[in-house]
C-alpha cells in the first residue's frame, strides 16, 4: 500500500547507472543519504544472491541494510528485498525496485520502495492487533539480538 | 529538520499503555509501539469512509456524530465502528457533553506517518544525489579506463 517513487535523469549511460547500484564498487561511492561513508559493501547482484550495505552518517550513527535481489535485468531493472538490521528503523521487510531508461541525455532511473509497513498491516486485518504486535515484538527481539 | 536527525529523534513520545505488561526493555515498547502506532494510522486510512469523515472533519473544528454520519449511506453503527478505529488510532478524539458526542481531527498520527515516510524520502533522495555524482563522473572519464 504505502510506497514512495523517486524519478531522476543522470548523466551517464544506463550500463553505468547500472553498474553503479549493483556492484560493491559503485554501491561503496554513494549509498547514504549524507557524505559519511560506506563501511561494508557486499552484492551479488544475481537473483537469489543477496546485499548488504552499512553506512555511517556524519552524526556517528551507523546503519545497515540487507537484502536479496529478486529481479536483476542488466542494465535496465533490479528489484531487492529490503530490511534495515536490528529493526530499529523500520522492523518490516520492503521492497526497492529500481528501473532504468536510455534517455537523450543519459539514463532515467525511477526509484520505487515500497511494501513499506504492508506486511504488518496486512496480518493485523486477519489477526487482530494483538497477533500483529506479538510477531512483531517478536521480530523485534530476534533482530536486536542477532 | 537536519539531514543528521534521520532515523533519529523523530520518534515522538511513546504510549505505553497498551505494554505496560509486558517485559521487554523500555526502548524496545518504544520502539514497537511506534510501529504500532503508524501500523494503526495506515490501516485507519485505507478505508474510504473513514477518509471521508477525516476529510469533513478537517473542514469542520469539530462535528457531532449524527453530523458526521449524514453523508454516508450506511447505518449509524457502521459510523460508530469507523469512529471506533480512528480513535483507536488516535486520528480522532471524542468527547461526550450530556446526549452529544463531539469529534475532533487529532492530527499527530498523520504527521507521524508523514514524517516516517519522508524519512525514506531523505534517505533516497540524499543517495540518488550522490548515484548521479557518482555515475557522471565515471560517464566523464577516459573511455580507456573502462573494462
Amino acid at each position: 500500500m504505502t510506497s514512495l517513487t523517486l524519478v531522476r535523469r543522470i548523466k551517464a549511460r544506463p550500463s553505468i547507472v547500472f553498474d553503479a547500484i549493483t556492484t560493491a564498487e559503485g554501491i561503496a561511492q554513494w549509498w547514504g543519504p549524507d557524505a559519511g561513508p560506506v563501511l561494508i559493501a557486499e552484492a551479488d547482484p544475481r537473483k537469489g544472491g543477496r546485499y548488504r550495505v552499512r553506512f555511517r552518517m556524519l552524526d556517528g550513527t551507523e546503519h545497515e541494510c540487507s537484502g536479496e535481489y529478486l529481479d536483476v535485468v542488466r542494465p535496465e531493472r533490479v528489484v531487492m528485498s529490503w530490511r534495515w538490521q536490528g529493526g530499529q528503523e523500520d522492523p518490516n521487510e520492503s521492497r526497492v525496485e529500481i528501473a532504468l531508461k536510455a534517455v537523450r541525455e543519459g539514463t532515467e532511473i525511477t526509484f520505487t520502495h515500497s511494501r513499506l509497513l504492508d506486511g504488518e498491516t496486512a496480518r493485523s486485518h486477519e489477526e487482530g492487533w494483538t497477533g500483529a504486535l506479538d510477531k512483531l515484538e517478536a521480530r523485534f527481539a530476534a533482530g536486536e539480538a542477532a | 529538520m537536519s539531514s543528521g536527525e534521520l532515523f533519529r529523534n523523530t520518534i515522538p513520545q511513546p504510549n505505553l499503555t497498551r505494554l505496560t505488561t509486558r517485559r521487554e526493555a523500555p526502548i524496545l515498547s518504544y520502539m514497537v509501539n511506534y510501529q504500532q502506532r503508524l501500523d494503526r494510522t495506515f490501516a485507519a486510512l485505507v478505508d474510504p469512509t473513514r477518509r471521508a469523515i477525516l476529510a469533513q472533519l478537517e473542514r469542520k473544528s469539530s462535528a457531532s456524530v449524527g453530523e458526521l454520519a449524514q453523508p454516508f449511506a450506511i447505518k449509524l453503527p457502521a459510523v460508530l465502528k469507523h469512529l471506533s478505529v480512528l480513535a483507536d488510532a488516535g486520528l480522532i478524539t471524542r468527547t461526550k457533553s450530556g446526549r452529544t458526542v463531539t469529534v475532533r481531527l487529532r492530527p499527530q498520527p498523520m504527521r507521524e506517518a508523514m514524517a516516517w515516510l519522508s524519512r525514506y524520502e531523505r534517505f533516497w533522495a540524499g543517495s540518488l544525489d550522490r548515484l548521479a555524482a557518482y555515475a557522471e563522473r565515471k560517464e566523464a572519464e577516459p573511455r580507456g579506463k573502462e573494462k
